[in-house]
């Protein structure tokens, strides 16, 4: 019942509102296949995932980890599920 | 709400009450864009795939994109690579009024354009870039521009200072000026600097370049000034504020480059002047004695007209850069914040992040970013984030800086114009 309200509300708002920070994500990163690894088709926990490990420097990166930095763990899952949700 | 997340919202569900559909409620609203550059095209975009009716007024058929003009400059790339038109745009469904905005009346909520028509607006977007102010060094006006190029707008400006550096001498002597804050893009001159720099390494040897500056700091300075010595020395000669850089008049005629303290034979000189706001601003009233556009940084509303709001280069965005990058990045969370206000909602605070990528050579690129949110009534640096590319770098990582400067360059403009 819940799901299906989700669903819904999903499907019918377009949400006005993305979290903070994740509409400037697409600056970067596009369609699959270029040099800046593409968004699209990773799922919330591997895109949170990978901002957590950026942040910490567990993962190497130019930009991402300097980026990475600015944002908490909550603000991070709240941006990694708008973008596996579809958002740009 | 969204700000939560899917779990935040499920969780949440069940006890607040479901909210109405944006879209029902927001597609009441008139929105008008002005300006379709990288910030204008962009909110014009976000707003019509939310469902509203946007009218987006830009006069110029194609727009010549600023960001990578200085590799045009320095021979390294085709003029044709920077121009993008509006048909994708178009083809998606936004309307586009091909002239330019004259006035807005605040007040009435109008904006009265230059083919006789006014449009009716709820809120007005307004992303009008920069206007070269031809009245800040003595001798630099529009048509000492034809002689010694700005350059900073992309355009006929552009392939001017191309042919007139092919046509230098082979032992030339280039002088490029450079202004103080705030002004367009503000590793632009320094990547500028780089590359003809680079251009005279490599097709001039005995020419020079000897760049006048306005001030002593600069965006990625380390990291120039350490390309500089590795990559040219003897060649490009950096005079900062301290040591008498700030040019105060120029010579056409005699093609002289002044400061207080001496004066500098050119044969080719680029002078990027002092800026503001596009005029419009300042017949919109949203221009504040400084030139530039004061801003609410939840919503990007002018702080001076009610319904306007203002972003990319106009607007005076506290720590962030005015780069396209982050026109692009403001244009997205304004026009959020629009659609929240016609909605009847508050807009949430945003978070914004700007990356801007330099070349210091072909091969050779690095960085700055920043991650920025709203405190104090102004768009601040969010403390421990951000910052330029490590000094100590290896060669892979610029050329990974370099291959991500491309990429970007390739993402933003699909994403604005394709
Ligand atoms: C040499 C150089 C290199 C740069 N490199 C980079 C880079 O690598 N990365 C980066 O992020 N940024 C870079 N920039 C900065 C970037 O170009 C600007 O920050 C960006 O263009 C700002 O976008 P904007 O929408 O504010 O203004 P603009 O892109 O200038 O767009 C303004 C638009 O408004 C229109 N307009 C003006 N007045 C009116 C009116 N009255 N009615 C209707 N339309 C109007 C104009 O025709 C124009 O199309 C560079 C700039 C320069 C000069």
């Amino acid at each position: 019942m819940r799901a299906s309200l989700l669903l819904v509300l999903l499907a019918t708002t377009p949400a006005a509102a993305s979290p903070p920070g994740a509409s400037s994500c697409s600056g970067c990163h596009g369609a699959p296949g270029g040099a800046v690894p593409s968004l699209a088709g990773h799922s919330a926990e591997d895109i949170a995932a990978s901002l957590s490990a950026f942040r910490s420097g567990a993962r190497p990166a130019t930009v991402m980890n300097r980026i990475a930095k600015g944002f908490s763990d909550d603000e991070s899952r709240a941006i990694a599920a708008w973008i596996a949700g579809g958002g740009q | 709400m969204t700000k939560l997340g899917r779990r935040a919202v499920l969780a949440g569900l069940a006890a607040a009450a479901l909210p109405r559909p944006a879209l029902a409620q927001g597609a009441r609203g008139r929105v008008v864009v002005v300006g379709g550059g990288f910030g204008g095209a962009t909110a014009a975009r976000v707003l019509h795939r939310a469902g509203h009716a946007v009218t987006l007024i830009e006069p110029a058929e194609t727009y010549w994109a600023c960001p990578f003009s200085n590799e045009v400059i320095a021979g390294l790339r085709p003029m044709s690579a920077q121009a993008f038109g509006y048909d994708a745009l178009r083809a998606s469904g936004v309307t586009l009024a091909r002239t330019s905005a004259e006035a807005i009346d605040g007040a009435a909520r109008r904006v009265r354009l230059a083919d006789g028509t006014s449009l009716d607006y709820d809120r007005l977007i307004l992303s009008p870039g920069i206007a070269l102010r031809f009245d800040a060094l003595s001798g630099y006006d529009a048509a000492a521009a034809e002689v010694m190029p700005h350059a900073w707008k992309a355009g006929a400006q552009t392939e001017l200072l191309a042919r007139k550096l092919a046509a230098m001498p082979e032992n030339g002597t280039v002088v490029l000026a450079v202004p103080g804050n705030p002004y367009r893009c503000p590793p632009g001159p320094y990547e500028r600097a780089s590359l003809i720099a680079h251009y005279l390494k490599t097709r001039k040897p005995r020419a020079k370049l000897i760049v006048l500056d306005a001030k002593d700091t600069f965006s990625k300075q380390k990291l120039f000034q350490q390309a500089w010595a590795a990559l040219y020395p003897g060649i490009l000669d950096y005079v900062p504020l301290a040591a008498g850089g700030q040019v105060s008049s120029v010579d056409v005629k005699a093609m002289t480059v002044a400061t207080d303290f001496e004066t500098y034979k050119a044969d080719v000189a680029c002078i990027i002047p002092p800026q503001r706001a596009a005029p419009i601003a300042s017949a919109a009233g949203v221009a504040d004695r400084s030139g530039w556009c004061p801003i609410d940084p939840v919503t990007f509303e002018s702080r001076l007209v009610a319904g306007i709001h203002v972003v990319g280069d106009a607007a005076i965005a506290g720590a962030m850069p005015k780069s396209a990058f982050a026109a692009n990045a403001q244009a997205k969370v304004c026009a959020e914040a629009v659609i929240d206000l016609l909605a009847g909602r508050t807009p949430e605070p945003p978070k914004l992040i700007n990356t801007c990528y330099s070349l210091v050579a072909p091969g050779y690129g690095i960085s700055v970013a920043g991650v920025y949110h709203p405190a104090n009534g102004v768009l601040a640096d969010v403390e421990g984030a951000g910052g330029t590319s490590p000094v100590d770098a290896p060669d892979a990582v610029r050329e990974k800086e370099a291959v991500y400067a491309e990429e970007w360059y390739r993402t933003i403009t699909a994403a604005v114009f394709g």
